[in-house]
């Protein structure tokens, strides 16, 4: 059979679950919220992005994007200036005439969102009192809704957790009697959505919906018979909503590796009381075929040491797939946040006692890291380089949001990007 | 409140630590938000640097800003200095600092560090990235440099006799365009010359070698975007003249020459005589022929945009036929650059007015920066890059100046390379049927990888195609009122046998032609009248 047998349940009283935590308080080196925008524009079609914000949070969308320069962006900023914070009234009367220009130009837009900054936030531009004004004035063709990606209050991926938040309440509801349906909630890549889709399918799960959808037209509705599962680890207030929405959430690992994409298939299927050899006839070829994938990328992965600086929030789910699945060594770990109850079934994966850390001081988390000389750092683009220029070989994590890594096929992508540095270090006589 | 897509300047933080990153010895400690981190990358990405830049974050939090933001600040300015132990800091606000208003400056003298702790005040919400980092560098230099200032109203003692004329070179930061190769060249000239470097800012200059700036017999002001203030101001306390032409293109650079020259009493013929440049030969070989008149859009820094039209104008023989900047504090120069080449000079900051001034002139080549290069490729038009804001690729591993002799022949190259080549280009005009030559093809040298795109040949009123089968519809003789005139198929064939490049300009003539004169199909001979018309 397939390398099932050798997962261990996860409540086995190993692992992470109550290890204890170094929590930091310094500089964090982490994108804000606004940073999500770079996906979710592509992800939704007919949804635009407008930032309230600061020159600065136009310059950090464009240039996070790696400054790709799409000819039509469906994301834009509307720069704040002097007599925009003299008085709010004002303010909120320039916004309407930016909206309303924008609307104009672009009728293609069904859902618009207004992203709240730093600086609207300081200045409490109420956003939300402005998104219900809006969409009063261009129902029924545009709805418009709110939500902040400041980096005062959300850091890089939370700003996905805060646009999908904004949805919840406005989807449509279930009817009571409608058959339980399955909700997989997080912004995926299409071909992994489909391929996720189909092995769902297999297993016999009838209503398969997904958060976000591809059209802002095509909101999946939510009621009593809704279960969801979370596809990204950063959705907590996501997650939150949907309960309060009377939906369950099915607790499980996320669907990275081979290994968590069975984990994370096989909660769905005792969710839906699906007996264990349907779910194995369902999960073993793919397992199989990622493991295999993968051999390459193991043999030269196995016993590297990996630090995390925090980042996506990926992280755990991460340091699980690489230690059990690749045979890494975890040196520490690096969150911007622990979620431990999302979280939980994860943490139970880790091999016990992994150096867990929440929060940053990223001059000290580099002295840590100097002084334990990794194999491999995970870190973000601005500490990249000067790491490498130490002679300290890294894996940038933007990558890890704007490349589809979740599910079978994608396994050995996965690995391919830790293993990928490692074999240039090697290569390279310069 | 401005809708904006793409921004030409980031943010005045973002100037500031272009100066701070450029420099050694001075670290910034800036008060933001943890997302304002981003700006990092700019340097260790987008440039390539190996370092971090010497910015410190105060990275406060919303649950911070109900209790003690300013404690915050203090507790990461004296950390900054335990570990980096620098000559010198500069503090102050990002965008969202300056609205809780902790006054970084203040909060920095109370913790009496031992080194000198400049404080900037950059209006976040006035100002952009340029002015702020002009702004820094002349508080720097005023605070370093102002203690050696000679009384007011003493005159600059001459230079004593048999000591060799010396200046600074300044303006080069971090993130610059070429700024690193500009200063190699430009200090390699200057030593031709026989002209000592006192001291080169902010790029390599620590803040003790500010102090020594008064030294110099006078300054080479090499941005003016950065070092315009400063110079400006070590003009009126030291007496210092500057050098105003700008070293870029043979003209500008024989220009720079006579005028350092003459102010440190150096005879420049040698070096005149012997332009180390091929520019001028390569342009005046006959293959350049087919570069005459190629019509050129220029858009940039005021500084690049108005060295660019004249390089193109001058010394490769193109027809400038738009000018802007996005630098509105220049505006008045690139107004009255724009009168020389007669045309309406475009003062913005707004991609999409860029974007369509750009369609509008139908240019043949487009000099511009990293957006520019994004329009052009939109409306498939050959770009070079002339100005920041620029991307990685814009920072090459090979030695590049865009300034002094060698700085001409990287122009020659980098402007010519985009273009058909003078035979290839009228083979593609004879013989646009050729498999090879179609429209989509790009110049053999560059391989299949540039995008062409352009309006259809078919006006979507008028498809070609298989004719329609069927009895003929009878041609009317009169355009409907108003209505545009409709091609006939053999016209619109016509009409692809042109160069894609003025197809869509030759299209709107002879549809303005016919409309003109109520003429309802176009047909071929539509097509040459209304060519002969408008070539008169
Ligand atoms: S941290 Fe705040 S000010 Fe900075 S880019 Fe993000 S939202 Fe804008
Ligand atoms: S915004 Fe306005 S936003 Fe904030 S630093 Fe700049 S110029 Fe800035």
């Amino acid at each position: 059979m397939s390398g099932l047998a050798a997962i261990p349940s996860t409540s086995a009283s190993t692992g992470c679950g109550d290890a204890p935590v170094l929590r930091e308080r310094g500089q964090r080196e982490v994108f804000c919220g606004l940073t999500g925008i770079v996906w979710l524009h592509r992800k939704i079609q007919d949804a635009f992005f407008l930032v309230v914000g600061s020159r600065t949070c136009a310059h950090l969308i464009q240039s996070a994007a790696g400054v790709m320069i799409f000819a039509e962006p469906r994301f834009a900023t509307a720069i704040m200036d002097d007599r925009d914070l003299a008085g709010l009234a004002d303010a909120n009367d320039e916004l309407d005439r930016v909206v309303t220009r924008l609307i104009e130009r672009r009728p293609d837009i069904r859902l618009l969102f207004l992203v709240g900054s730093c600086p609207s936030e300081v200045i409490k531009l109420d956003l939300s009192r402005a998104a219900a004004r809006l969409s009063q004035r261009f129902a029924p063709a545009v709805r418009v809704l709110s939500y902040s990606g400041s980096g005062i209050e959300t850091t890089f991926t939370e700003g996905e957790d805060a646009c999908l938040a904004a949805l919840v309440p406005t989807l449509p509801a279930e009817p009571a009697e409608a058959p339980s349906a399955l909700l997989v909630v997080g912004a995926l890549a299409e071909v992994v959505e489909d391929q996720l889709g189909r092995l769902l399918a297999a297993l016999g799960i009838g209503t398969v919906r997904f958060l976000p959808p591809r059209r802002a037209t095509e909101l999946p509705p939510v009621g009593r018979n809704t279960r969801f599962i979370l596809a990204q680890p950063f959705l907590a207030e996501t997650a939150r909503l949907l309960e309060k929405r009377g939906a369950r959430r099915i607790a499980a690992p996320f669907p990275l590796g081979a290994e968590g994409t069975t984990l994370w298939l096989r909660a769905v299927a005792d969710a839906w009381g699906i007996d264990a050899a349907t779910t194995r006839g369902v999960t073993a070829v793919g397992e199989q075929r990622a493991r295999q994938a993968m051999t390459r990328a193991r043999e030269l992965l196995a016993g590297k040491r990996i630090f995390f600086f925090p980042d996506s929030q990926l992280e755990i789910p991460l340091a699980r797939f690489l230690s059990r699945e690749l045979g890494m060594e975890l040196v520490e770990v690096g969150t911007p946040y622990l979620h431990r109850q999302l979280l939980a079934e994860e943490l139970a994966l880790l091999p016990a006692g992994t150096a867990l850390s929440e929060g940053q001081h990223v001059d000290n988390q580099l002295d840590r890291a100097r002084a334990a000389r990794p194999d491999l750092v995970v870190c973000g683009l601005g500490l990249a380089n000067p790491l490498e220029a130490e002679g300290i070989t890294t894996k940038w994590s933007i990558e890890l949001l704007f490349t589809p890594i979740q599910g079978y096929e994608q396994a050995a992508d996965l690995a391919e990007l830790f293993a990928r540095p490692l074999v240039r270090r090697a290569r390279l006589r310069v | 409140m401005q809708l904006t897509l793409w921004t030409y300047e980031g943010p005045t933080h973002v100037g500031a630590m272009r100066i701070a990153t450029a420099m050694e010895g001075l670290h910034y400690v800036l008060h933001a938000p943890q997302g304002d981190t981003y700006a990092d990358l700019l340097f260790t990405m987008i440039e390539r640097r190996n370092k971090r830049p010497p910015v410190t974050y105060t990275t406060f939090q919303a649950r911070d800003l109900g209790g003690d933001t300013a404690e915050l600040f203090k507790i990461a300015a004296r950390d900054a200095y335990e570990r980096f132990r620098p000559q010198a800091m500069i503090v102050g606000s990002s965008c969202t600092a300056e609205l809780i208003q902790d006054d970084p400056g203040g909060l920095a003298r109370t913790l009496g560090l031992p080194v000198p702790v400049v404080p900037l005040d950059l209006p976040a919400y006035q100002r952009k990235e340029n002015w702020a980092a002009a702004e820094t560098f002349y508080q720097l230099v005023r605070a370093f440099a102002g203690p050696h200032a000679p009384p007011p109203g003493t005159p600059r003692p001459p230079r004593a006799a048999g000591v060799r004329a010396s200046c600074n070179l300044l303006g080069a930061t971090a993130l610059g365009f070429r700024h690193r190769d500009d200063v190699q060249e430009i200090s390699h000239l200057l030593g031709r010359l026989g002209v000592d470097i006192n001291v080169a800012a902010p790029l390599g200059a620590r803040p003790s070698d500010l102090a020594r700036l008064g030294a110099a017999d006078f300054n080479v002001v090499l941005y003016p975007e950065v070092a315009g203030t400063a110079a400006a101001w070590l003009g009126r306390i030291f007496g210092q003249p500057s050098v105003k032409a700008v070293p870029i293109g043979i003209g500008g650079t024989c220009d720079f020459v006579t005028e350092v020259a003459a102010l440190a009493g150096i005879d420049p013929a040698p070096i005149l005589a012997d332009l180390p440049s091929r520019l001028p030969w390569y342009s005046r070989s006959v293959d350049s022929t087919y570069l005459t008149g190629k019509r050129v859009f220029i858009f940039g820094d005021a500084l690049h945009a108005i060295a660019a039209a004249r390089v193109a104008s001058e010394e490769l023989g193109f027809q400038v036929v738009g000018l802007g900047t996005y630098s509105r504090e220049f505006a008045r120069d690139v107004r009255a650059a724009a009168k020389l080449y007669e045309v309406e000079p475009l003062i913005s900051d707004d991609y999409l007015e860029v974007e369509q001034t750009i369609a509008a002139a139908h240019p043949e080549l487009v000099l511009g920066t990293q957006m520019e290069r994004h329009i052009a490729k939109k409306l498939g038009v050959p770009c070079a890059v002339i100005s920041a804001p620029v991307h990685v690729q814009d920072f090459p591993a090979r030695y590049a100046p865009q300034m002094g002799f060698e700085g001409a022949n990287v122009l020659y190259d980098t402007w010519v390379h985009p273009l058909m080549m003078g035979l290839e280009e009228h083979l593609l005009t004879m013989f646009r049927e050729d498999f090879e030559f179609h429209d989509a093809a790009a110049p053999s040298h560059l391989g299949g990888g540039l995008e062409r795109r352009e309006e259809p040949v078919a006006p979507a009123s008028a498809p070609i195609g298989p004719a329609p089968i069927g009895p003929a519809v009878a041609a009317p003789t009169v355009a409907a009122a108003g209505g545009a005139a409709t091609w006939a198929p053999e016209a619109e064939k016509e009409l692809g046998k042109i160069p894609f490049f003025v197809r869509g300009k030759a299209r709107r003539n002879t549809e303005r032609f016919a409309l003109e004169r109520g003429v309802a199909v176009i047909t071929v001979e539509t097509l040459y009248d209304a060519k002969a018309h408008f070539a008169r």
